[in-house]
């Protein structure tokens, strides 16, 4: 055969086997509203910068006459590109084969882009549309996942791993994302769960769709277990760009710095929080009056809706930002809350991202099922996460910060590097009210008006201990800043700490209240 | 956001008293949902799983007594044994054989 004839059997090899499941299945897919496999490698990664391995990989399961099926690619795509330039190590599932089933092969296929990502130090991103286990295969295809588990708990903290449900994601195979740093979701497309509506209505006789069990919004509402939740598949993959340009590689590295900017003009920052404690407002619009270009790319937007975690760029580096929301809750900590700031820390503090931490709370949430849900076991979560971190740690306190809630949110006390507070700042171990009740008790009790007394012990302790003073007196707070020089402040200790040593006891690893 | 300003003074807030403090904020589906606090009461036995009442050795108004087997409930492929916690009477059933019953579903009062 001429080399000629030879690059042309190849052609016709590549075109047969990119056809993944062939044109009726791609049809079904599309009917879906989901794209195929290929088709989101190539709308996610910069263009012509695909590169795909083991396209011509082939399983080898014998048994329930798998050895006369033929499944291309065995049901995976993997290779390398770009995302604005960063390189990046990239697996997609094909429902169109088998449904995207897990065999051996397919696993050893995944495992191998793994383990690329982990030797040349980039980001992985996997998209998951998978019906699950290949059950042909049996116990092989077990053995997969767990490979791919060990590898994502390896990886963690080294590369940034990023997970994209496009389909669904269910039984074992859901815990290869729950190990990753960041879980993406399309509403009506992706569904995750443990155990199926099927199963579920065996045993319990309860009917529930998918979409209610484990779809997007719930998975970014009330589980926690996502990160981003769009619409469609395009918006989901702009989200995961726009990512990609706020982490750096690999834990060795800075995130890639942007050009530097000013906020926008229409954020004032001094006329946002209200001086009355009591009163809510966004604290987001706080953040985006001290980002560059008034910027924030939030993270779990819509879960644990009283703390705000997101990143944002200061002078064109990236910055972790950790916020509690008086607009929701009245931006208490509980356990939801404790759990998503805390993740978020680890997250910063692995890639060498500065953590900006906004105080403003009422300490935590009280109440029967916070504490039976374990808010001292989550809330310790918090604790441990900041006092870790080695990160430059920042912190300003703009209104409320009481009792534990004040310890908490990055305080002096677990080692922030700068703690500044705007004159509006509180800082005490309680509210001006709860503490006059129990301070003055036995005054207000016997005298003659006890509603005036209280309310002119409420005041007295007001005047002497609701502002920023009594702490910068001791040394826990820095300085008192007034609101416009927030920004200036803060990138005067980001700049500071560009070389922060931070000496932490040798040890094999803490043993964090997960 | 056209005004970041104005966007704070949203109306219908609800409040939320801490510490004797009383804030204006949103709740929660979550908050508002949270399931009241119900103690326990040991003279009615719940279901520890969803499962199927298999068999009910039992009737009501019976004397049993502690560690008599009243019933089985096959849950996760186990037939598990239910058994009196104390000596007592029966006083209700509230199941029968081939129920499908979630977790903490009454199965069984006493007097």
């Amino acid at each position: 055969m001429s080399l000629k004839a030879k690059i042309k059997e190849l052609q016709k090899r590549r075109e047969e086997v990119i056809l993944g499941g062939g044109e009726a299945a791609i049809e079904k897919q599309v009917k879906m509203g989901k794209m195929t496999a290929r088709e989101r490698i190539i709308s996610l990664l910069d263009p012509e910068s695909f590169q795909e391995y083991d396209l011509f990989a082939a399983h080898e399961a014998r048994d329930f006459d798998m050895d006369k099926k033929t499944l291309h690619g065995d049901g995976v795509i993997i290779g390398t590109g770009r995302i604005f330039g960063a390189p990046i190590c990239i697996y997609a599932q094909d429902f169109t084969v088998a449904g995207g089933s897990l065999g051996l092969m397919h696993a050893r296929k995944i495992t191998k882009i793994m383990d690329h990502a982990m030797k040349m130090r980039v980001p992985l991103i996997g998209i998951n549309d998978s019906g699950g286990a290949r059950v042909q295969e049996g116990v092989n295809s077990l053995a997969g996942y767990g490979e791919i588990f060990w590898r994502n708990t390896l990886a963690s903290g080294v590369i940034p791993q990023i997970s994209v449900i496009l389909g669904p994601c269910a039984g074992g195979a859901v815990y290869s994302p729950a190990l990753t740093d960041f879980v993406f979701v399309v509403d009506n497309i992706s569904k995750m769960f443990i155990t199926g509506p099927e199963v579920i209505k065996t045993v319990l006789g309860e009917e529930i769709s998918m979409e209610e069990l484990g779809g997007a919004r719930v998975h970014c509402e009330v589980t926690g277990n996502a990160h981003f939740f769009a619409e469609s598949e395009a918006e989901c993959f702009d989200q995961i760009k726009k990512l990609v340009t706020y982490i750096p590689w690999n834990n060795t590295q800075k995130a890639k710095p942007f050009p530097a900017k000013k906020p926008k003009r229409e954020y004032k920052i001094d006329s946002i929080v209200p001086g009355d404690p009591k009163q809510p407002y966004d604290v987001r619009n706080v953040i985006k009056s001290i980002t560059d270009n008034s910027e924030f790319f939030e993270v779990q937007e819509l879960w644990a809706k009283n703390i705000v975690i997101g990143f944002g760029r200061m002078d064109g580096e990236t910055v972790g930002f950790i916020a509690n929301q008086p607009l929701v809750l009245a931006g208490v900590l509980d356990v939801d809350s404790s759990d998503k700031a805390a993740r978020f820390i680890r997250f910063c503090n692995a890639f060498s991202i500065p953590i900006v931490t906004l105080v403003d709370l009422p300490g935590y949430l009280p109440g029967i099922d916070q504490e039976h849900a374990g808010v001292i076991r989550h809330g310790a979560k918090l604790l441990y996460a900041y006092s870790e971190a080695t990160v430059p740690k920042i912190t300003v306190i703009l209104r409320k910060a009481y009792g534990g809630g004040y310890i908490a949110m990055n305080s002096r006390h677990l080692r922030a590097d700068f703690v500044f507070a705007w004159p509006s700042a509180e800082i005490a171990v309680m509210g001006p009210e709860g503490a006059a009740n129990i301070i003055f008790r036995k005054e207000i009790m016997t005298a003659e008006d006890p509603e005036k007394m209280r309310q002119i012990k409420i005041k007295e302790y007001k005047d002497k201990f609701a502002n920023p003073y009594v702490a910068a007196s001791k040394g826990y707070v820095d300085a008192v800043i007034e609101p416009t020089e927030t920004r200036k402040v803060i990138l005067h200790s980001i700049e500071i700490s560009a070389n922060k040593v931070a000496d932490r006891p040798m040890k094999k690893h803490g043993i964090p209240p997960f | 956001m056209d005004n970041p300003q104005e966007a704070s003074k949203k109306p219908r807030m609800k409040s939320l008293v801490i510490d004797g403090s009383k804030y204006k904020t949103n709740l929660t589906t979550k908050f508002e949902n949270r399931v009241k606090y119900e103690a326990p009461n040991p003279k009615q036995m719940k279901a520890f799983i969803p499962g199927t009442v298999a068999k009910i050795f039992v009737t009501e108004g019976q004397k049993v007594k502690a560690g008599a087997r009243l019933l089985i409930l096959e849950a996760m492929k186990m037939k598990n044994r239910i058994e009196a916690p104390f000596s007592g009477k029966i006083l209700k059933i509230h199941v029968k054989e081939g129920d499908i019953i979630p977790k903490n579903h009454l199965i069984i009062e006493f007097e």
